[in-house]
């Protein structure tokens, strides 16, 4: 036992010393608040250029009401569609819209280009033009414009969930994102770990220091220090970047909150004889902002978390061992491949699954089975806690996955005591089931 | 001291060790002798615990062989190696302390080896700064540290060049006079056959031949003589009843003759023929090397 600790003790620290750590520590969330800053940027900015579209209105009600918008650019053709046609034949991203003068009475509207509009280019003309003929027919029917835009429906659900402590608001957006976040994080980090794991044990099979230490300890303690020390590692990196996290979020929020407080200051001279009714509205973004923050708060963080790292550490002592056995068997980093594949599978599957259906469908039967098999339960689970998982299907979930991690430990424990004194030779997954059938 | 009996081990499609025993007494030297792939490093691993025999025990002090010998044994790897990127010190605190020592023995003992073998500025270094040649001091100090009463070394020499073989062979010798057990396992035999008491020898995972060196070669003994000579021997038929002649030439030495005596005769008889004819030189009796008993042997089992 001493044994062992030691041997976690080596794989921590020669870990966290290393300058990589220090720098994965504080570079990952910087990189990932990077990446997020920059897919927001670029959606706001809309990143693809106008299209221009001309268009022959024969009906004659559209064409004076298009509205430009940053992605569409309409103008208006006195050509005749003949003339157009060659027009846009001779230029290479014009677009040419044909309304036909029976419209109402279910004309084909027509669009020629010299190549395939996109779908969303299509959809805003679609909108557009449906608003115009419905305002059109509306008109037509005697409804006074005034009146129109009176009614006019904005609908969003808001979700309570009925618990213990009575109704809370509930947010469906804010379970999605933090299970979105907690399955690609676990994804990520068993990649990482797992592949540390692997490359620790080559590393000892190469430099052959590997029969020193079996002939002081037994394989499986090496394993198992190994494993434990880098999953220590894992947890040392998570715990850093909560840290790290919550107070960089800590002192920006303090710096918006003082930023708002000096707004208000700055703004009360000005504002002597304002009256109740032209009270300045906030702007829409802070609307927006306080709506992320309340959604936020609908998430239990710390149970989230708590189950984070349950699954973070079960998920990674469960394939880790499935690595440390493949670097058992290998001489070189470049041999994994062929083994990596069946392991990598289960978690590509699962992280595929995740985003396209289990989000869509927490409570569905596959989703069930998913995040109850432990090989693919570290993902699926996190992906569907945020949305609220009964106890026991939780406590079965990690039974599962401490009994997996028994299993593949005990599986990766055979091969890797004959594998690390194997060199030189091209393993086989014959020879791997042979080598688990070797006794002691 | 070590006492193997009956070692059987089986691989998938091959037999590594087949009914080896052994018995190697306490403050010896002994050699583990073969060729590549003979089994010795399987057996070696069978003391080490790295892995278990199908078959067959290991006693060590007269106890069959249990986790706790582990820190009794030290072993040098054929096959050499140490974490590239750890400083030396941590690495030896890290190997003795594997050993079963205390952090603070640990830190003495490598302080003393550290000393003696004059390694004292290594201690920050990193393996990937040291030569091959330093690289093999900072393995075998850490076979040595945790003071085992048996150490195995395997293939000690190679990897050394002739000034570190000598520092290494000199600290083992002391180590030997101190009480420790000595293992050499090689397959180069003439470079350990000086150093043996005794010796095993091991031919395709079955022992052929073990005792102590001196009986060994004693027994393998055959009356053969070389002599350096001057003078012209024409008529060395004549002494066809005391000697056969083996091989005879003139050498850069002078004339050189092989002899091999008859049953029943001497040297003084052989000397009698030729101090007749011409002057000898030296005479000296051929005893075979380990080598040569062991291709002899071989060839006679065949």
């Amino acid at each position: 036992m001493n044994k062992i600790l030691l041997i976690i003790q080596r794989e921590y620290l020669s870990r966290v010393k290393k300058k990589t750590f220090l720098l994965m520590t504080f570079l990952v969330p910087l990189l990932i608040i990077g990446m997020y800053a920059l897919i927001v940027f670029l959606t706001i900015k809309g990143g693809d250029k106008q299209t221009k579209i001309s268009v022959i209105d024969e009906s004659g009600i559209f064409a004076s009401s298009f509205e430009d918008s940053k992605s569409v650019d309409f103008t208006e053709s006195s050509q005749t569609l003949s003339e157009a046609k060659t027009k846009i034949t001779e230029s290479e991203d014009g677009f040419l819209l044909v309304i036909p003068k029976n419209i109402e009475n279910g004309g084909a509207i027509e669009m020629y280009s010299q190549k395939k509009p996109g779908i969303s280019t299509l959809n805003k003309i679609e909108d557009q033009m449906n608003d115009i003929l419905r305002v059109k027919m509306l008109k037509d029917a005697g409804i006074d414009p005034q009146t129109l835009n009176s009614i006019k429906p904005e609908i969003s659900i808001v979700s309570k969930e009925i618990t213990a402590e009575g109704e809370k608001d509930s947010s469906a957006g804010a379970a999605y994102a933090v299970g979105f976040a907690a399955a690609i994080l676990i994804y990520i980090s068993l990649f990482i770990y797992g592949a540390q794991v692997m490359r620790g044990v080559i590393e000892e099979k190469t430099s052959r220091i590997i029969e020193v230490i079996v002939s002081s300890v037994k394989p499986f303690q090496l394993m198992m220090g190994k494993i434990i020390g880098i999953g220590l590692v894992g947890l040392t990196q998570f715990l850093l970047w909560i840290i790290l996290s919550t107070t960089l979020t800590g002192v920006a929020g303090k710096a918006l909150l003082k930023d708002r407080m000096d707004l208000v200051k700055t703004e009360q001279p000005g504002k002597v004889d304002f009256n109740q009714d032209t009270a300045p509205r906030q702007p829409d973004s802070d609307e927006v902002g306080m709506e992320i923050i309340k959604a936020m708060q609908t998430i239990d963080f710390s149970y989230v978390l708590t189950c984070f790292l349950i699954y973070f550490l079960g998920g990674f002592m469960l394939y880790s061992a499935l690595f440390a056995a493949v670097g058992s068997a290998v001489d070189s980093e470049t041999e994994t491949q062929q083994f990596m594949f069946p392991i990598t599978l289960p978690l590509l599957f699962t992280y595929i699954m995740s985003f396209s259906f289990i989000v869509n469908n927490p409570d569905s039967t596959l989703s069930f089975w998913l995040s109850i098999v432990p090989f693919t339960s570290p993902i699926a689970m996190m992906v569907r806690l945020p949305f609220g998982v009964p106890d026991w299907q939780l406590f079965l979930s990690v039974a599962l996955l401490i009994g997996g991690f028994l299993l593949t430990t005990w599986f990766a424990a055979r091969i890797y005591r004959v594998g690390i004194l194997m060199y030189g030779k091209k393993t086989s997954y014959k020879e791997l089931a042979r080598w688990f059938m070797y006794k002691e | 001291m070590l006492s193997i009996r009956n070692i059987v081990k089986q691989y998938a499609n091959h037999r590594a060790l087949d009914d080896v025993s052994m018995e190697v007494q306490r403050g010896s030297i002994f050699g583990l002798l073969g060729p590549n792939g003979a089994g010795k490093t399987s057996l070696i691993r069978i003391i080490n615990q790295i892995t278990a025999p199908d078959s067959g025990e290991v006693w060590l002090n007269g106890e069959k062989l249990n986790p706790s010998h582990i820190e009794k044994i030290g072993y040098l790897p054929e096959e050499r190696g140490l974490y590239k990127k750890m400083e030396i010190g941590d690495q030896m605190l890290y190997l003795a302390q594997l050993k079963g020592l205390s952090r603070a023995d640990a830190t003495k003992r490598i302080k003393y080896w550290f000393g003696k073998m004059e390694m004292e500025s290594w201690w920050t270094k990193k393996v990937e700064d040291l030569s091959k040649g330093m690289q093999q001091k900072v393995q075998f100090v850490a076979t040595v540290v945790h003071d085992p009463e048996l150490i195995i070394l395997d293939e000690p020499f190679s990897g050394f060049d002739p000034v570190n073989a000598e520092i290494i062979t000199k600290e083992i010798l002391e180590l030997n006079a101190a009480g420790s057990t000595i293992i050499f396992s090689t397959h180069r035999m003439e470079s350990v056959e000086q150093l043996c008491d005794s010796i095993a020898l091991i031919n395709r995972s079955k022992k052929i031949l073990d005792g102590k060196v001196n009986d060994i070669r004693n027994a393998y003994r055959n009356n053969t003589f070389r002599i350096r000579y001057t003078g012209a021997l024409n008529d060395v038929q004549a002494a066809a009843d005391i000697f056969s002649v083996i091989d005879q030439g003139p050498k850069d030495t002078g004339n050189e003759m092989t002899i091999q005596i008859r049953n029943g005769y001497t040297t003084n008889h052989a000397l009698g023929f030729l101090l007749d004819r011409v002057t000898v030189n030296e005479l000296a009796e051929v005893i075979p090397s380990i080598n040569e008993i062991f291709i002899q042997k071989v060839t006679t089992l065949n």
